[in-house]
C-alpha cells in the first residue's frame, strides 16, 4: 500500500525527517506514538503535500505512484487523505459547498460518476448521522465556531464521504473528551477494511484502546526507533519515551 | 474653474425645475461655482484622480429613454425605476410610484416636508459633487414614512443609465436625488440600486438624505452594479435621531470611478449604526469609500465593517473615520476593514481615522491587507479541490460572510453569483458557490 523509504524532511532549514521508513500493507492500522518534536505531524503534512515542508531525500510511494511527486489534490485523489490536528476554519464557505466541491473532484479524478444535488445531499446527511453531528453543520461555515471535537468528527464525515485508501489521523484525539472519541473511534473502526490503511499519530495510548492498532511505531528525533505490536502502546504508557531515545543514542554513538 | 467644472455648471444652470426649488438650486450653483477641482494635493482625493472624469465628456443632457431594469428575484418590493433620470412609469410599480413623492408632482404641503429636510444633512459636510447635485436640482423622490407606520415591503428603486442611439456611444451627466424621512417609530427597508448595462461611459452623481426618526428603523442597501467604464459619484448622509436605528450595506462592484461618501450623524442619542460594505473591482477599476461617523452625542453605538477584494489592476481606497466629539461619552464604535489583492498589481490604500476628544468610550479599529491563508488553501487541496478552486472559494468566501448576515435572503441569493464570478472567470471553477446547492 503505501512505502516510505528513507525520507528526509525540512521546515524552515531545520530537518525534521532524518530517514524514516515505513511500510504499510492494506488494511492495516498502523500507530505512531512519540514524544512531542519528534516529527509526528511532519509526516502527516509531508505526505499530504504540503508546501512548507521540504522533502530533502527519500521516497513514498502509494500503491506505486510516486507521491512525492504530486500537488496536494492529486493526492487527495490518489486516495490519501489527512485527518488534521487543527481544522482551518473558513468563514463564508459552507460546509456543504466544501464538501460537494471536495466530492466532486475526487469522484472525477477517480473517474467515478457525477453524484448530483439530491444524491449528495442524501449521503451528506447519513454521514452526519454517522459521525453525530446536527445536519445543520452542513449549513454553517466549514469548521467556524465547531468545537473541538465538532471539528474532529467534521474531519471524520469528510474521510467518509471521501473513501480514502490512506487515512493519516493527525493527533485526532487531542483535545477530544471520552464521548468524543468514541465517537471518533467508532467512525474509524467502521471504514476499516482489507483495502483501507491508516495512520493513527498520537501522543495518548488511550485512543489505541478503542481503535486497535496492528503496528505500534515510536518516532523519535525524525526517525522510527522502534516497532512492535500493540503491547508496544503499553510500555510505552507505562515507561515513556525517555529509555529509547536513550537506547536510540547508544546505537548511534556505536 | 476648471473646464470640467465649468461644463457641469453650464449643464446644470440649463435644466429648468419647479420655481419652490430655485432658492436652493440657485445656493448650490452658487457653491459650486466657487468650487476647486480637488487635486491629489487634495487630502480626501489622495489617491482618487479626477483625471479621467474631468476628460470624459460627459457634460450632457441625458436623452429620456426606457431602460432595461434588472429585477431580483424573491425580493417581492416595490420597484420604482428611474432610467436616465426620468421614472420609467411602465417598468415601476403603481404602488411605489405613490408611495414616493417624485419632486416635479409635490402639492404644496409635500414641497414644504421637502424643504424641511432637503439640504440641511449636508449642510457642514457635502462636497463639490453634492454641490454639483444641488446646482443640478430640478427634480428627486422623496419617501416619507409616517409616524409608527411600518413599510412592509421593501422600497426598490432602481437608477438605470441607457444609451438611446445604436452605437450606444452618447455620454451624460446624470444627478439624482433622493430625500427619505423615517417619522418617529416608523420603520423601512430601502433599495437604492444602480444600474447600467453594457459599455458606457455615463456619469452618474447620486445624492441620498436620510433621516431617521426617533426610534425609527430603517435597512438600508446600496447597490452599485454598474457598467464598466461608468462614472459614479455618490455621496449618501444619514442623521440618527434618537434612539434611531440604521442598518447599512453597501456594495461597489467598481467601475472606471466610483466615489462614495457616506455620513452618519449620531445626533440626539441612543441611535445605533451598523453599517457594511463591499468592494470588488477588477480589470483597472477604481472604488473608493470614504465613511465619516460623527458621534455628536453620548449613548450612541456604531459598527462598521468593510471588505475589499482587488483583482487584476484594479485600486480601492478606503477611508473609514469615525469622530467621537467630546460631550460623546458612552461611546461604542467599531471599525474593522480588510482587504485581499489578488494579484501583485491591485492596490489598496486604507485608513482607518479615528478621532477621540471623549474620555468614556469603547473604540476599536483595524485594517488588514493580506492574501489568501496559506493553510486554508492547503486545507482545500488536501481534500482534493485543485488550487484555483480552492482560491476562488476563499477569495468568495472573504465576502460572502458579510452577505450571509444580509437580513434579505433574496438579495443575498441574487448577489452571490455575481460575486462568485468576479473571482472565477471560468465557470468550472464556480460551480460550488454562490449557489443554494
Amino acid at each position: 500500500m503505501i512505502e516510505i523509504k528513507d525520507l528526509h524532511a525540512t521546515v524552515e532549514d531545520k530537518e525534521i525527517l532524518k530517514g524514516l521508513s515505513l511500510n504499510i500493507g492494506p488494511g492495516e492500522v498502523h500507530a505512531i506514538m512519540g514524544p512531542n518534536g519528534a516529527g509526528k505531524s511532519t509526516l502527516g503534512n509531508v505526505l499530504a503535500g504540503r508546501e512548507a515542508y521540504e522533502v530533502t531525500g527519500g521516497s513514498a510511494t502509494l500503491d506505486g505512484t510516486d507521491l512525492l511527486d504530486l500537488d496536494p489534490e492529486e493526492r487527495a485523489h490518489a486516495g490519501l487523505f489527512l485527518a488534521f490536528q487543527y481544522p482551518v476554519e473558513i468563514p463564508g464557505v459552507s460546509n456543504l459547498e466544501f464538501l460537494k466541491a471536495s466530492v466532486d473532484a475526487v469522484r472525477k479524478a477517480q473517474g467515478k460518476p457525477d453524484l448530483d444535488s439530491v444524491q449528495f445531499l442524501k449521503l451528506a446527511r447519513e454521514k452526519c448521522k454517522a459521525v453525530n453531528l446536527d445536519v445543520s453543520f452542513l449549513k454553517r461555515g466549514v469548521n467556524e465556531g465547531f468545537s473541538g471535537g465538532e471539528k474532529k468528527r467534521n474531519e471524520l464525515m469528510q474521510m467518509m464521504l471521501l473513501e480514502p485508501k490512506l487515512c493519516i489521523l493527525d493527533e485526532t484525539d487531542s483535545g477530544l473528551d471520552i464521548d468524543a472519541l468514541q465517537v471518533v473511534a467508532e467512525g474509524v473502526n467502521a471504514m476499516r477494511d482489507e483495502n483501507r490503511s491508516f495512520i493513527v499519530v498520537t501522543h495518548y495510548q488511550r485512543l489505541l484502546d478503542y481503535i486497535v492498532p496492528d503496528y505500534v511505531h515510536v518516532l523519535a528525533n525524525g526517525r522510527i526507533v522502534k516497532s512492535g505490536g500493540k503491547e508496544l502502546a503499553l510500555e510505552l504508557e507505562e515507561k515513556g519515551y525517555g529509555w529509547l531515545e536513550k537506547e536510540e543514542q547508544e546505537s548511534g554513538a556505536e | 474653474m476648471s473646464d470640467f467644472l465649468a461644463e457641469q455648471l453650464s449643464l446644470a444652470t440649463k435644466q429648468t425645475g419647479p420655481e419652490w426649488l430655485s432658492e436652493l438650486r440657485d445656493a448650490g450653483q452658487r457653491s459650486f461655482s466657487d468650487a476647486q477641482l480637488p487635486t491629489r494635493k487634495t487630502e480626501a482625493w489622495k489617491y482618487t484622480s479626477l483625471y479621467n472624469l474631468s476628460n470624459a465628456g460627459v457634460a450632457n443632457a441625458a436623452p429620456a429613454a426606457q431602460g432595461h431594469a434588472p429585477v431580483i428575484p424573491g425580493l417581492n418590493g416595490l420597484r420604482l425605476v428611474v432610467c436616465n433620470g426620468i421614472p420609467d412609469v411602465c417598468s415601476s410599480d403603481p404602488e411605489a410610484m405613490e408611495l414616493v413623492v417624485r419632486f416635479t408632482d409635490a402639492d404644496a404641503e409635500q414641497q414644504q416636508a421637502i424643504l424641511a429636510q432637503l439640504g440641511k444633512t449636508l449642510a457642514d459636510k457635502g462636497n463639490l459633487f453634492s454641490d454639483l447635485n444641488t446646482a443640478a436640482l430640478t427634480d428627486g423622490y422623496f419617501l416619507n414614512v409616517a409616524k409608527n407606520h411600518i413599510l412592509r415591503k421593501p422600497l426598490h428603486i432602481i437608477y438605470c443609465t441607457t444609451p438611446v442611439t445604436e452605437s450606444g456611444d452618447e455620454k451624460f451627466t446624470v444627478n439624482t436625488r433622493l430625500l427619505v424621512n423615517l417619522q418617529s417609530g416608523s420603520s423601512a427597508t430601502v433599495i437604492e440600486h444602480f444600474s447600467g448595462e453594457g459599455e458606457q461611459n455615463n456619469f452618474t452623481n447620486a445624492v441620498s438624505e436620510i433621516c431617521v426618526g426617533d426610534n425609527a428603523e430603517l435597512t438600508h442597501y446600496r447597490l452599485q452594479l454598474m457598467s464598466e467604464g461608468a462614472y459614479h459619484i455618490s455621496n449618501c448622509h444619514i442623521d440618527l435621531q434618537r434612539d434611531a436605528r440604521y442598518s447599512g450595506f453597501h456594495l461597489a462592484l467598481g467601475t472606471a470611478l466610483t466615489r462614495n461618501d457616506i455620513v452618519v450623524n449620531h445626533n440626539v442619542g441612543g441611535s445605533h449604526c451598523e453599517l457594511n460594505g463591499v468592494y470588488v473591482p477588477q480589470n483597472k477599476q477604481l472604488v473608493d469609500f470614504h465613511t465619516n461617523i460623527e458621534h455628536k452625542v453620548a449613548n450612541c453605538t456604531t459598527e462598521e465593517v468593510f471588505r475589499g477584494i482587488m483583482n487584476d489592476s484594479s485600486k480601492a481606497v478606503f477611508n473609514g473615520r469615525i469622530h467621537i466629539h467630546p460631550q460623546a461619552q458612552k461611546t461604542l464604535a467599531e471599525l474593522s476593514n480588510k482587504n485581499l489583492l489578488l494579484t501583485n498589481k491591485a492596490e489598496i490604500n486604507t485608513k482607518p481615522e479615528l478621532e477621540i476628544y471623549a474620555d468614556d468610550v469603547k473604540c476599536a479599529h483595524g485594517a488588514t491587507v493580506a492574501q489568501l491563508e496559506e493553510k486554508a488553501t492547503f486545507y482545500l487541496q488536501s481534500r482534493g479541490i485543485s488550487k484555483e478552486e480552492a482560491e476562488v472559494m476563499l477569495s468568495f468566501g472573504f465576502i460572502n460572510e458579510l452577505l450571509d448576515a444580509l437580513d434579505d435572503e433574496a438579495i443575498g441569493a441574487w448577489l452571490r453569483p455575481q460575486l462568485a464570478q468576479r473571482f472565477g472567470r471560468d465557470d468550472a471553477l464556480t460551480t460550488h458557490i454562490g449557489g443554494d446547492l
